[in-house]
């Protein structure tokens, strides 16, 4: 089976994850995402003519909730898990200079 | 100006506008935490919301039908089946790590919205409509860290796409307002302002009309500026791209072109009032979205859709033209009468009680509207009932009061829930028309005032002035009391024997 992906390719959709890979990395998951990808092409194997693409597993549709008001966690809650915080605020770094 | 040289160049200003319009639902639009602006930070959350592994959102219906009204109200094909998709987003204001969205199937496309520009009907193309969830707040002004603040992550956002069609700042602002006024009209959305219940993201591209091209012409490069959150930020904005764009295709005609230039993101600098670069767009945004497992999909059948519908009011653009046509008023009353559906409401409640409408029109201008505005609230917000006013209206045209002593009137009706002829005679503001209880005072004034009944007569150039002086002196003497018109008439009757 042909690499369906290359290091680039990887390295490319590691960036736009926002995960750092190592050179040894971008070569092993090109290979295992290839891999994935060669399994799947498998399916292309069956006829879908005249199949509706599916956007989900359940024939169900319309699950709604009514617009009202349900319980909020308390500020405390909320942070507790934080790994920073100010104030009543989430704490991250400075965004802007 | 700049502008108006490079206009004689030719090329014609091309800008789509996105709009995002937060919802006002009860509560956000996946999960059950208040939709509520002002509370303090991280109080209206819950581990939905926040990003928590292991939940499951859930669709408000409300914000559903809202959505679908305000696209029916754009007059766009509504998609009878809807699913919701994840947009890839690294900022911490979504903590999810990705916003959910519709990406291949809006629930609303190919609209359109009439705006009146110069009194001329222009009609902008809707590309498409689709709901999502709105980020939190970043609190930049912290010593050394960036707050986040995400009581507003997870309000239902409406997102508006216009073709590009519009072609001048007027245009554009013309479509802003329009905009604002219809999420008001249908009531989905206070479009707050202040508290940055819309924002708008212009796109803008200069087409530049050259004959030696195949095409007759070619664009610059398009310039998108994120995130204006007032009318005054999008107003500047939109000049001042215009104006930049010109000057750098004239200082490089060649170069500065959409086909060798990718799109580019500026901001607006508010101090400094200039668009700033950003970033280049080397390809199409990447956000690497796919289907929300998460969220079933969406189909409406006609049933529901017609429930939605029944729900649309009388648009603005058809009352501005049915007031004009059955009420007679010019464009300036009818677009002051017709800017929010409270007042329109209120101007017809007035008319239905009997009111005359210009004059009901006008007592809701001059006094209503300014009262309203130092108070803050809206005309109909005032506690004057349109029943009331009606007789405020009554009394004005058939001169029981005088024009002024209406503005009194109206303006004591605040204070007092009295019928208006009550208050007229408590306090004196009745108009004397009665020809024979004026008689004595008319008479009285010109026994005093013999040089001023001696100019008027003389018809010279100071008989005009000498009648309104005698005019004002009975008005005087009267306490403002006398109708103006009766007396002039006595006046002339006396003086000139006129009768």
């Amino acid at each position: 089976m042909p690499a369906k992906i290359d290091p680039d390719q990887v390295r490319r959709i590691a960036r736009l994850a926002r995960i750092n890979l190592t050179t040894d990395e971008l070569e092993q998951f090109a290979g295992q995402l290839s891999d994935i990808l060669n399994y799947i092409d498998q399916l292309s194997e069956l006829n879908t003519e005249g199949v509706e693409p599916t956007t989900h597993p359940l024939k169900i549709s319309n699950v709604f909730r009514q617009d009202q008001i349900g319980q909020s966690l308390s500020n405390e809650q909320a942070l507790a898990n934080a790994p920073r915080t100010h104030g009543d605020f989430f704490a991250v770094p400075k965004v802007l200079e | 100006m700049i502008q108006k040289n490079v206009t004689s160049l030719g090329y014609r200003p091309t800008i789509g506008l996105e709009i995002h319009v937060e919802l006002s639902t009860a509560s956000k639009m996946f999960c059950a935490c208040p939709n509520h602006f002002g509370d303090p930070p991280n109080t209206n959350v819950c581990p939905v919301c926040l990003g928590m592994p292991g939940v499951l959102p859930t669709m408000n219906r409300q914000a559903y039908e809202y959505a679908v009204l305000m696209a029916l109200a754009l007059n766009c094909r509504i998609a009878e089946f809807t699913k919701w998709d994840r947009k890839g987003y690294y900022y911490p204001d979504l903590p999810k790590n990705y916003q959910i969205s519709q990406y291949d199937l809006p629930l609303g496309s190919d609209g359109y919205i009439d705006l009146l520009v110069n009194g001329q009907t222009k009609r902008i193309g809707i590309t498409r409509a689709h709901l999502e969830e709105d980020a939190g707040k970043n609190v930049h002004d912290l010593p050394d860290c960036t707050g986040v603040d995400l009581n507003r992550a997870g309000v239902p956002l409406l997102e508006i796409v216009s073709e590009p069609d519009l072609n001048c700042v007027e245009e554009v602002m013309a479509y802003a307002r329009s905009m604002r006024q219809l999420v008001r009209y249908l009531g989905i959305s206070q479009a707050n302002m202040q508290q940055g219940h819309m924002r708008f993201e212009p796109n803008i591209s200069l087409w530049i009309f050259d004959d030696s091209e195949p095409d007759g012409g070619h664009y610059t490069p398009i310039i998108e500026v994120k995130n204006l959150n007032s009318f005054r930020s999008l107003e500047r904005t939109v000049a001042f791209e215009i104006a930049r764009q010109a000057e750098e295709w004239q200082a490089d005609p060649h170069g500065y072109r959409m086909d060798k230039m990718s799109k580019q993101n500026r901001g607006w600098d508010d101090v400094r009032e200039v668009t700033v670069y950003q970033r280049h767009k080397e390809e199409a945004d990447e956000y690497r979205y796919f289907p929300e497992p998460d969220l079933l999909p969406v189909e409406i059948d006609d049933a529901w859709l017609e429930r939605i519908k029944a729900q649309l009011p009388e648009l603005p653009i058809a009352r501005y033209a049915r007031f004009r046509e059955e009420f007679g008023l010019d464009e300036k009353l009818t677009t002051l009468l017709t800017s929010e559906r409270t007042t329109a409401d209120y101007f017809e409640a007035v008319i239905q009680a009997g009111a005359s409408p210009r004059r009901a029109a006008n007592l809701i201008q001059s006094q209503g509207m300014r009262l309203a505005n130092e108070k803050g609230t809206d005309v109909a917000e005032l506690g004057i009932s349109p029943q009331r006013l009606a007789q405020l209206c009554k009394l004005t045209d058939d001169d029981t009061v005088s024009a002024s002593a209406a503005a009194t009137i109206f303006q004591a009706m605040l204070e007092s829930d009295a019928p208006p002829e009550k208050i007229a005679s408590e306090r004196n503001l009745m108009q004397v028309s009665d020809t024979s209880a004026l008689e004595s005072i008319v008479a009285q004034v010109l026994a005093d005032n013999a040089k001023a009944v001696a100019d008027y007569k003389s018809g010279g150039k100071k008989a005009k002035k000498a009648r309104s002086f005698l005019l004002g002196q009975v008005m005087q003497k009267s306490k403002g009391q006398a109708n103006p018109k009766v007396v002039g008439e006595l006046i002339d009757r006396e003086v000139l024997g006129q009768t």
